[in-house]
């Protein structure tokens, strides 16, 4: 294997390791740190950029660190799957940094604010591109350690006690991972993925290996805040700066999410086993309850968060029926997701600088005031609520046509039920805050910063992605298409990284 | 022996789970370190437990000549005691500037996130 080659894999990860290290090493300069930050977001997102091409045209890419052959050493391995996270992942990078620009104060910065955006971007990139199980537990250690100390950065009332709970579950979830992982070792003697592939697959009816599988979709399910393991999220993610609630939106629950691609696929494929009928289950419940703890809140960022959970049910709704038409459109629903979850709480972050509040009873009058801003909340809310022609439409119809074809009528009823309450959540708050007049007596005020300019731009960007993506839906399509038959195809997978030896 | 760990394994993952459940947040912290105590030893008695030589392999050869005990288990605890540390050290942290802020060692007193 040439060298070229396998730098493009480490790039996604060394570029933002890098970068957190020379963010220290410019500790006392806010200056220098700020254009670390935009250079290496930017350098991250051509070279993911340039992976997905990589892998598009030449099929899964392997690298063996340290030379060891598969699966002695760790490989990294970069499938369409891995690879378009990493370009969304270098998307909502980028945004964020932009973003931050403007909106981190000083004594954030001081406090060491971007080597940590840096090192949870590593650790993301980290699980999506690594082949080796228990390596996936160290990228997830890094993301949450960055995501802990992101989290309570100011030291709030509300971001304290979010933040435990958040630990709490957190690492509660990673020490299932690792019990999973100890329980794997000792059945397989291997931890390389391709390997476990392998090896597990004729004893998939084994019990053992089906409590395994379980623990790991309890753990990943925690990180992805499925239903019933999700309350973490809601408690926290709306406590912190809004441009690291936006990259832990886009970002985290998703690794969570990927996690349970890849495993569900590769290791443990779903057959009938109870494992698929648990993960209907909770598809459907997490899909529900979401949209219905969104509708009774009135904090702008908590109704956000509420509708992660909402969206992740449509995500494992595309794993859990595990069709080609699912997969497909649960990698289109994740595409989708990414941007416009960043870009909503890109936005409320917009209005609080605009009115200075998050309390929906607080704000109102933004489109009288501000109608671009109206325009802007628009087109991610009504794609997220499912209206054509913006993206969240084609994720939406893709996975419950798939629900159409399996015959599963309860869950298609769920989905659509819970797609007419998003677009009802989100009119509520176009109606609170853009709409209604501002209240009698509300405290909201402007806040006085200067650089909303660069907010209005990342706003704009991650909107026309959106509507790109609804526009130029064929080529997306096709792409998650290719994914989709990639991850469906685990013989490929191992093939890849283990060598051909048939 | 190997029975003895399981045990222990198991009263290890009991008592942390009962800490966690607890409402004042130091139990809650030694509960976390329990519990990823208990992980380590689970991967530790998973891997088998065998008396056996180092697993070293004569020049020449590709093979060990005898049977040899599988060191990756203990480097994986290793990495995971590495990671609790940074982990744990961070959540003592974390507990003792809750606490100056609640002024309170009381998981029912930290509700102003669930409304």
């Amino acid at each position: 294997m040439n060298h070229g080659m396998a730098l493009d894999i480490l790039l996604p990860i060394l570029i933002p390791l890098a970068a957190a290290a020379l963010s220290l090493i410019c500790w006392r300069s806010r200056a220098l740190q700020r254009g670390i930050s935009v250079m290496a977001t930017t350098g991250l997102m051509v070279a993911a950029v340039v992976l997905l091409v990589r892998v598009y045209d030449n099929g899964i890419q392997v690298m063996y660190t340290g030379n060891w052959p598969a699966p002695f050493g760790i490989v990294l391995v970069a499938d369409l799957l891995g690879a378009i996270m990493v370009v969304l992942t270098g998307i909502t990078g980028l945004a964020t940094a932009i973003y931050s620009l403007a909106t981190i104060s000083k004594a954030h910065e001081h406090y060491g604010y971007y080597p940590l955006m840096h090192l949870l971007l590593a650790g993301v990139n980290g699980a999506f591109l690594t082949g080796d199980i228990f390596n996936l537990y160290v990228w997830f250690e890094v993301m949450l350690v960055a995501s802990f100390a992101l989290l309570i950065l100011g030291g709030e009332r509300a971001q304290m006690e979010g933040a435990i709970k958040y630990v709490t579950l957190n690492l509660v979830s990673s020490a299932m991972f690792l019990s999973a992982v100890g329980l794997l070792y000792g059945l397989a003697g291997t931890l390389n993925m391709a390997d476990l592939a392998e090896k597990l697959a004729p004893h998939q009816d084994n019990p053992m290996v089906q409590i395994v599988a379980m623990l790991f979709l309890v753990a990943f399910g925690i990180k992805a805040g499925a239903f019933p393991l999700f309350f973490w999220l809601p408690a926290s993610y709306h406590t912190p700066r809004v441009a690291v609630s936006s990259l832990f939106a886009g970002l985290l629950t998703k690794v969570g999410v990927y996690a349970l691609f890849r495993v569900f696929t590769l290791i443990f494929p779903l057959g009938d086993s109870l494992i698929r009928d648990l993960l209907l289950g909770m598809a459907g419940a997490t899909m529900l309850v979401g949209v219905l703890g969104a509708a009774a809140q009135f904090e702008f960022r908590r109704i956000l968060s509420f509708h992660i959970i909402s969206q992740i049910g449509y995500m494992l709704m595309g794993l859990a029926l595990f069709t080609p038409l699912a997969i497909i459109g649960g990698v289109f629903y994740i595409m989708h997701h990414i941007i416009v979850k960043s870009n909503l709480f890109l936005i409320s972050g917009l209005v609080y600088r605009l009115q200075g509040s998050y309390d929906l009873k607080q704000l109102g009058g933004v489109y009288r005031q501000h109608p671009w801003v109206g325009i802007l909340f628009l087109i991610p809310a009504l794609s997220l609520a499912g209206l054509p022609p913006l993206s969240g439409f084609f994720g939406k119809f893709i996975v419950i046509k798939a629900g159409v074809e399996a015959e599963f009528w309860w869950l298609v009823a769920v989905a659509l039920v819970v797609g007419l309450l998003t677009l009802y959540s989100m009119i509520k708050i176009w109606a609170e805050v853009f709409w209604k007049e501002m209240p009698e007596g509300s405290t909201a005020s402007v806040q006085q910063r200067g650089g909303t300019g660069l907010m209005v731009g990342t706003v704009v960007a991650l909107a026309s992605l959106t509507v790109l993506i609804g526009v130029a839906a064929e080529p997306v399509y096709q792409l998650a298409s290719a994914t989709a038959s990639q991850l469906l195809d685990p013989p490929g997978y191992i093939n890849a990284v283990l060598g051909d030896r048939s | 022996m190997n029975t003895l760990l399981a045990i222990a394994v198991g009263v290890l993952y009991t008592t942390a789970i009962y800490m966690i459940l607890r409402r004042s947040i130091v139990k809650l912290v030694i509960g976390l370190m329990l519990l990823s105590n208990a992980a380590n030893l689970l991967i530790f008695t998973s891997a088998g437990l065998t008396r056996h030589g180092p697993p070293l392999i004569v020049e020449g050869s590709t093979e060990a000549a005898a049977v040899v005990a599988d060191p990756l288990a203990q480097a994986l605890i290793l990495t995971a005691i590495v990671i609790g540390l940074g982990v744990l050290a961070f959540a003592v942290v974390l507990i003792h500037r809750a606490y100056e802020v609640v002024k309170a060692d009381d998981m029912d007193q930290m509700k102003d996130t669930d409304t």
